[in-house]
């Protein structure tokens, strides 16, 4: 793959990455290091991988042209529909493939964070199909607004723990699912559920989310001819969805890459989780990255309606492509990806989750030309934002 | 000789302390040191707070949040400790994370901990070989030494390496474990001191994590050079009604 913006051989992305870990950690990060990528090109992985996501995903998931969006902003728009896996998101491309790896190796117990609980529902739904212990941490805040997706893990057999020091968000329910994986290293396996983390987590999650890249490629090929679309846009939390929908574009500079991040009441409001609009250069959760910091080094709590993109900080590789150019970073507020949701629900009939809505912004935002094509990725259905659409849409 | 080197030499069985800078109030730093010193520990390693504390259990975490409501950075910090060498003789070693110390700017704070008279600091999540790649030098260049961390899962390979490039002392994190969590020693961690003994490493080693008490420290001196309590100190420092009083005596109670 890419090596100018792929992860190297010291686990950096340009200047960003690395495993800034406690000791405590050091031999967990190590032995994954050493070990996944040859249980992930192993024959024996990829054939139970690949049969998983035919089979219980239903990938591939469909390139669908998006005829009255089209029609309305004089382009052509094309969804990923990650939406129709199962489990309602690309979330679980991740979980399926970082079950197998643990279960490679030996791991009885599974841990996640999770903050919109796309990806706590996804993992709790692995080790329910694998037979294996899980518990998901996440912010005390989120399980209040995303109850259905907590009632779906605790039915799935997952314990879920709640985190409540921060602002009781994804940020804080990474921080404790890493102290229980350093108070329990031998039988635990963390599944992270972003492109965040040590090296080798972004890498490895980037590396599980590139069927989406992959199918893009070759259904764009069946319906155009031209497997390149002019752009692809996704929305950025901690960015696997969007490092996913990247991958296999990479080194084809003439497809633009267009990565949309949650700026909540606005990038100046105080309220908003636009990092790389506001982030500066520090650590956060292990990794080398744009975060949002005060000029202590203390991480600003973050905000945005779309738990899943209420994080503070951005994958590693995400920042590499803001420092070279190679991808274009723009914003959405809540209302205007609020004002998107209704929009595709209403000229597609697709509810989205609150956190693919974001990305659609960029059809606002950006200048399309009739002829150029524009794929989005739909990362997740709108079920478990119910409640926030039933308030804000007075349904 | 630095005052690190000179401890070791001096004494055995040192205890020392860790709790968080600011805390409980923002200007008690100083004067808990002072207390310190005059109650007997031997040692203090000074907490910088910081917003996400992983390695850090409730009691820890709760202390760091409070400390920075009260106001407490690194700048507050080394302000604090402007004239402290004119008040303790003991060493005293910085604990923090390295996104608030990257941001000050590793030379910047190298230097100033030189200035006030810090002799180590302790940054449990920069990686080691960052260190010796980057910033050894700027640290040795102001003499001020890093500590690292070794648990029951480090390899005897590592354990060597970082003795080899480390001049203060090795920090045995006694089990897997963040900060306060307890639990009796067992089978399984006697086997790791007992690994790391043979291993006869040029720095000596205090153990820390889930120490508390007379008990708990007088064990754990068997093994090591002396032990470290955090948690239960921080513990007694958020309850207190007379500070001065109850730190002397706690500090009394744990040397027997
Ligand atoms: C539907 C959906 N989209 C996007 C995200 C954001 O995550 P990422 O940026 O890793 O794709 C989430 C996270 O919970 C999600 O549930």
């Amino acid at each position: 793959m890419s090596s100018k913006y792929n992860v190297d051989k010291k686990g950096m992305y340009g200047r960003f990455g690395g495993a800034y870990i406690p000791e405590m950690l050091q031999p967990n990060i190590d032995n994954l290091k050493k070990v996944y990528l040859d249980i992930i090109n192993s024959e024996k992985f990829q054939k139970e991988y690949v049969q998983l996501l035919k089979d219980y995903v239903g990938r591939p998931s469909p390139l669908y042209y998006a005829k009255r969006l089209s029609e309305k902003y004089g382009t052509n728009v094309y969804l990923k529909r990650e939406d129709l896996n199962h489990t309602g998101a690309h979330k679980i491309n991740n979980t399926l493939g970082q079950i197998l790896l643990a279960k490679e190796m030996g791991k009885e117990r599974i841990i996640a964070e999770t903050g919109a609980g796309q990806h706590g529902v996804a993992t709790a739904t692995a080790c329910a199909l694998m037979g294996l212990k899980c518990v998901v941490y996440m912010g005390a805040l989120d399980i209040e607004r995303q109850a259905p997706n907590v009632a779906r893990m605790k039915m799935l057999g997952a314990e879920v723990v709640a985190a409540q020091s921060g602002n009781q968000t994804l940020k804080d329910a990474t921080n404790e699912a890493l102290r229980d994986w350093i108070c329990n290293p031998e039988d635990t396996f963390y599944i992270i559920g972003s492109v965040v983390g040590p090296d080798p987590y972004p890498d490895m999650v980037a590396r599980f989310q590139s069927i989406i890249s992959q199918e893009i490629k070759e259904q764009l090929k069946e319906k155009t001819g031209s497997e390149f679309p002019d752009y692809v846009v996704a929305c950025v939390g901690g960015g696997s969805n969007a490092s996913g929908s990247f991958y296999h574009f990479l080194d084809d500079e003439q497809v633009k890459l267009v990565a949309v991040e949650a700026s909540g009441l606005g990038v100046d409001s105080g309220e908003t989780a636009a990092t790389i609009a506001l982030g500066g250069v520090g650590i956060i959760h292990g990794s080398k990255t744009f975060l949002m910091q005060d000029d202590d080094g203390q991480i600003i709590e973050p905000y945005s309606i779309s738990a899943g993109l209420d994080y503070p900080g951005i994958g590693p590789q995400h920042a590499h492509l803001k420092d070279t150019n190679r991808a274009i970073f723009i914003d959405a507020t809540d209302q205007e990806a609020l004002d998107c949701a209704i929009e595709i629900t209403r000229l597609e009939g697709i509810i989205p989750a609150m956190e693919s809505a974001h990305a659609f912004v960029a059809l606002k935002k950006m200048a399309f030309k009739k002829e150029e094509s524009v794929v989005i990725t739909l990362s997740g259905r709108g079920d478990k934002d119910m409640s926030t659409y039933m308030d804000r849409f007075k349904l | 000789m630095n005052r690190i080197k000179q401890l070791f030499q001096d004494k055995k069985d040192i205890l020392s302390i860790y709790y968080t800078a600011g805390y409980p109030k923002l200007d008690d730093t100083v004067p808990i040191l002072e207390t310190l010193e005059s109650a007997g520990a031997d040692l203090v390693e000074l907490g910088i707070p910081f917003s996400d504390p992983l390695a850090d259990g409730p009691t820890i975490q709760k202390s760091g949040e409070t400390a920075l409501k009260n106001g407490m950075s690194l700048k507050v910090l080394f302000e604090q400790l402007a004239d402290v060498r004119n008040k303790v003789k003991m060493p005293i070693i910085l604990m923090g994370y390295i996104n608030t110390v990257y941001r000050y700017g590793i030379e910047a704070f190298a230097k100033k901990c030189n200035e006030v008279g810090v002799d180590g600091v302790i940054l449990p999540d920069l990686p080691f070989q960052e260190y010796l790649d980057e910033y050894k030098e700027t640290f040795e260049k102001y003499g001020v030494s890093n500590i690292f961390l070794i648990t029951p899962q480090t390899p005897d390979s590592r354990i060597k390496l970082i003795d080899e490039n480390t001049n203060g002392f090795i920090y045995m994190v006694s089990s897997a474990a963040v900060t306060g969590a307890k639990k009796g020693l067992s089978d399984q961690q006697l086997a790791y001191f007992d690994r790391v003994n043979k291993l006869n490493l040029s720095n000596p080693a205090l153990i820390g994590f889930g120490i508390s008490d007379n008990e708990s420290f007088k064990q754990t001196c068997k093994y090591a050079d002396g032990a470290i309590i955090g948690s239960a100190f921080v513990k007694l420092l958020g309850n207190a009604k007379d500070i001065k009083g109850e730190v002397k005596s706690f500090i009394q109670e744990v040397k027997g």
